[in-house]
């Protein structure tokens, strides 16, 4: 794999060294784990930590582990968590204030820097990285939680040895190979020596670490064998995003009949919005103590599926489970296109893996595309 | 590549209440002033969102004078938690304020046009600032039609200053209730039954719209009927709003939001979307 970047092989103790370096340089560092039958990202103090040998078998609403017959570290897609976890966390105190003396006294709620060093980061999730980048650092306001969480953040990324039953990365121009966005990205090779790692580096910071690191030179053999394991996984895309232009196609059919179809299915759970790795959106929420004295504010995830998302006072906007859907669909591939410059689809296949009913994104555009 | 985002926009600033009064049964105004900074100046049309401390925020039009510096000025009416929390409160208590945000009525489109302002119940609010400046600045514009509909005669809003305007011969300002008892002399009916009744340049007029969103459909239909093209018609939309900086995605009407984007928009650019239902 000849990228123009700078190149060398690690072996899985490289792998292991990497993590403790990182550590070392007061990362807290996060990566795949297993906890109650599933891939989550969680706190990781080594190599023994990953998933070593498992792999996710993924469908529309079905996911489940099963062993691979080798040892690999990274032998297995995404599954329900993704960065923004951490990033953009589930909850996130605003601010809290004080009733003194007749005034009232409002603290901020200052984030300090996350420092985290993420492992294992897919192609697919660096491009959603850059979304929330975009929606919470672009414009002329910034959240500062956000950027105090992102700022520091060191990215150990991974070029997906195998895809997914329901990826689609490869038509969404957003994967399988990692191009931006990183500091290192390995490709794991699998032989029968085992895992070995061809590293790339991305930036300064990941050059430091790097060279503190045992590790061999890259030959050219390593190169090819690379690029063959990223084109094999592009070529076994589980799903496929039909091409064309998606966002005139769904604006130019808000009120075809599937809106109605894909209603008849969806249980306005929510599970999407809660799997996408770009899903943004938030409500508050407001305490106090039983005299009103202390009182705060909290942000938390919120979902487009909910009736409350868009009430105003004599009810809501979106009573319909097909306005739901459509906005939450018609708003991934198409409206985010005006707001942030680029769809908010990146094509993981975590929404469809994790829909309870098994609903496909990628079907639905293309039933309305076929003007069923 | 990151900015710094300081002063935090999700913090509000602390206001206290300077005075109080009571609008309608249901509607009141609030003079404030800063604890501490100055307030940023605002134009009219903008919106601040306003925290009842331990209860929560709402999305509030400034409805005071915009060239008078002694506070900012807003008319609440009473709906639900937040409202009613901020209802509760007395001259010498403090809320909680974050803005001003949004953009609002296109003052530099009014000059020299003909003006017709539609309001519909506290609707009137927001536009309120607009009245001042087109007061302040008479000359500057042609003919000007404020039209106000309300449920009824106890709903007016602004009536001591209503009254002042009616008897100004350099505008026309009508006002129309839903149902009235019989001591009411004035109009009953929807707003835009006064449109006919006001003299206005059907292509040199600039309209804006204010009110529940019903009776903004109804009156772009009725200036539309009069010959207003519709990219002379300005609407202020409302949707739920949980940020008003464009983070929350609450108030998405399809490619825009409504915070940061409007409130205020040109009624050509949204009426594609307006006329979908559950948009
Ligand atoms: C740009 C803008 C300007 C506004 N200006 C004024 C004004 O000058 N005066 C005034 O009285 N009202 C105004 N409103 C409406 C006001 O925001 C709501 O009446 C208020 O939020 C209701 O909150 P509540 O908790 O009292 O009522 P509830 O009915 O209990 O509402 C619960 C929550 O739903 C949301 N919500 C409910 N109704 C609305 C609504 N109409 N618009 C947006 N969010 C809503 C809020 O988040 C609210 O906290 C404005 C709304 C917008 C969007
Ligand atoms: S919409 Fe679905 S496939 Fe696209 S990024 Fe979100 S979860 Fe992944
Ligand atoms: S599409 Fe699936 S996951 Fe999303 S709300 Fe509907 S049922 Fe839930």
């Amino acid at each position: 794999m000849d990228t123009g970047r700078e190149q060398a092989v690690l072996t899985v103790d490289g792998v292991d060294a990497l993590f403790a370096a990182l550590r070392d340089q007061g990362y807290r560092v996060v990566g795949p784990t297993l906890r109650d039958q599933a891939i989550v990202y969680d706190d990781i103090s080594g190599a023994a930590d990953l998933p070593r040998g498992w792999t996710d078998e993924q469908d529309g609403g079905h996911y489940r582990l099963t062993r691979r017959d080798d040892d690999a570290l990274f032998g297995y897609v995404v599954g329900p968590h993704s960065w923004k976890q951490f990033l953009h966390p589930p909850r996130q105190r605003l601010w809290s204030a004080r009733r003194e003396d007749g005034g009232t006294e409002v603290t901020a709620e200052v984030t300090p820097p996350g420092r985290f060093a993420f492992i294992g980061v897919r192609a697919c999730e660096l491009n959603a990285i850059a979304i929330q980048d975009r929606v919470f650092l672009g414009g002329p306001f910034a959240d500062p939680h956000y950027q105090a969480r992102r700022e520091d953040a060191f990215f150990v990324a991974v070029n997906c040895g195998q895809a997914g039953g329901t990826c689609f990365c490869a038509s969404m121009k957003t994967g399988p190979k990692v191009e931006a966005g990183f500091d290192l990205a390995l490709t794991e090779i699998l032989d029968d020596g085992g895992s070995r790692f061809l590293v790339e580096i991305g930036s300064d910071a990941g050059r430091d670490v790097l060279v503190s690191l045992p590790k061999t030179a890259a030959t050219e053999q390593d190169r090819s064998v690379a690029s063959e394991i990223v084109a094999r996984t592009t070529r076994s895309m589980g799903r496929e995003m039909p091409d064309g232009d998606i966002r005139e196609l769904l604006l130019a059919n808000l009120e075809h009949s599937r809106w109605d179809d894909v209603a008849e299915r969806c249980l306005t759970c929510g599970n999407c919005t809660m799997v996408c790795p770009t899903c943004f959106c938030t409500t508050v929420e407001d305490a106090s103590d039983l005299a009103g004295v202390e009182t705060s504010r909290e942000r938390r995830w919120d979902s487009c599926f909910t009736m409350d998302f868009s009430y105003i006072h004599g009810g809501s906007v979106r009573t319909s489970a097909r306005s739901r859907y459509r906005q939450w669909m018609t708003h991934k591939l198409a409206t985010w296109i005006d707001q942030f410059g680029s769809s908010g689809c990146v094509g993981c296949g975590r929404c469809i893996t994790w829909c309870p009913v098994g609903i496909d994104i990628t079907e639905e555009v293309r039933a309305i595309r076929g003007g069923g | 590549m990151l900015q710094v985002a300081s002063p935090d926009p999700m913090v509000p600033q602390v206001m206290r209440i300077v005075t109080r009064r009571k609008d309608a049964p249901d509607v009141f105004t609030l003079r404030l002033e800063p604890e501490g900074d100055d307030l940023p100046a605002f134009a009219p049309g903008q919106f601040n969102m306003l925290t009842a401390f331990g209860v929560g925020e709402s999305a509030i039009s400034v409805s005071g004078d915009p060239a008078k510096g002694d506070g900012i000025v807003h008319t609440i009416r009473t709906v639900g938690a937040v409202s009613r929390a901020l209802a509760g409160l007395r001259k010498g208590d403090t809320l909680g304020l974050r803005g001003p945000f949004g953009v609002g009525w296109p003052m530099e489109a009014l000059e020299g046009k003909d003006v017709v302002l539609l309001a519909g119940g506290i609707g009137l609010a927001p536009l309120r600032p607009v009245i001042y400046r087109l007061l302040a600045e008479r000359d500057r514009f042609g003919e000007v039609a404020i039209l106000y509909g309300t449920r009824s005669p106890g709903d007016i809003l602004y009536l001591r200053e209503l009254e002042s305007w009616r008897r100004r011969l350099d505008i026309d300002l009508l006002v129309t209730v839903d149902h009235a008892a019989d001591d009411w002399h004035g109009h009953v009916g929807v707003v835009t039954t006064l449109l006919p009744r006001v003299a206005f340049d059907p292509e040199n007029t600039v309209a804006l719209l204010c009110g529940p969103e019903i009776m903004m459909r109804f009156g772009v239909q009725a200036l539309g009927n009069a010959g207003v093209p519709d990219e002379a018609i300005y609407v202020s939309m409302e949707r739920n709003m949980k940020c008003a900086i464009g983070l929350c995605g609450h108030c998405q009407f399809s490619p825009v939001f409504i915070c940061k984007d409007g409130p205020v928009f040109r009624y050509d650019r949204i009426r594609y979307h307006l006329a979908l239902k559950e948009l």
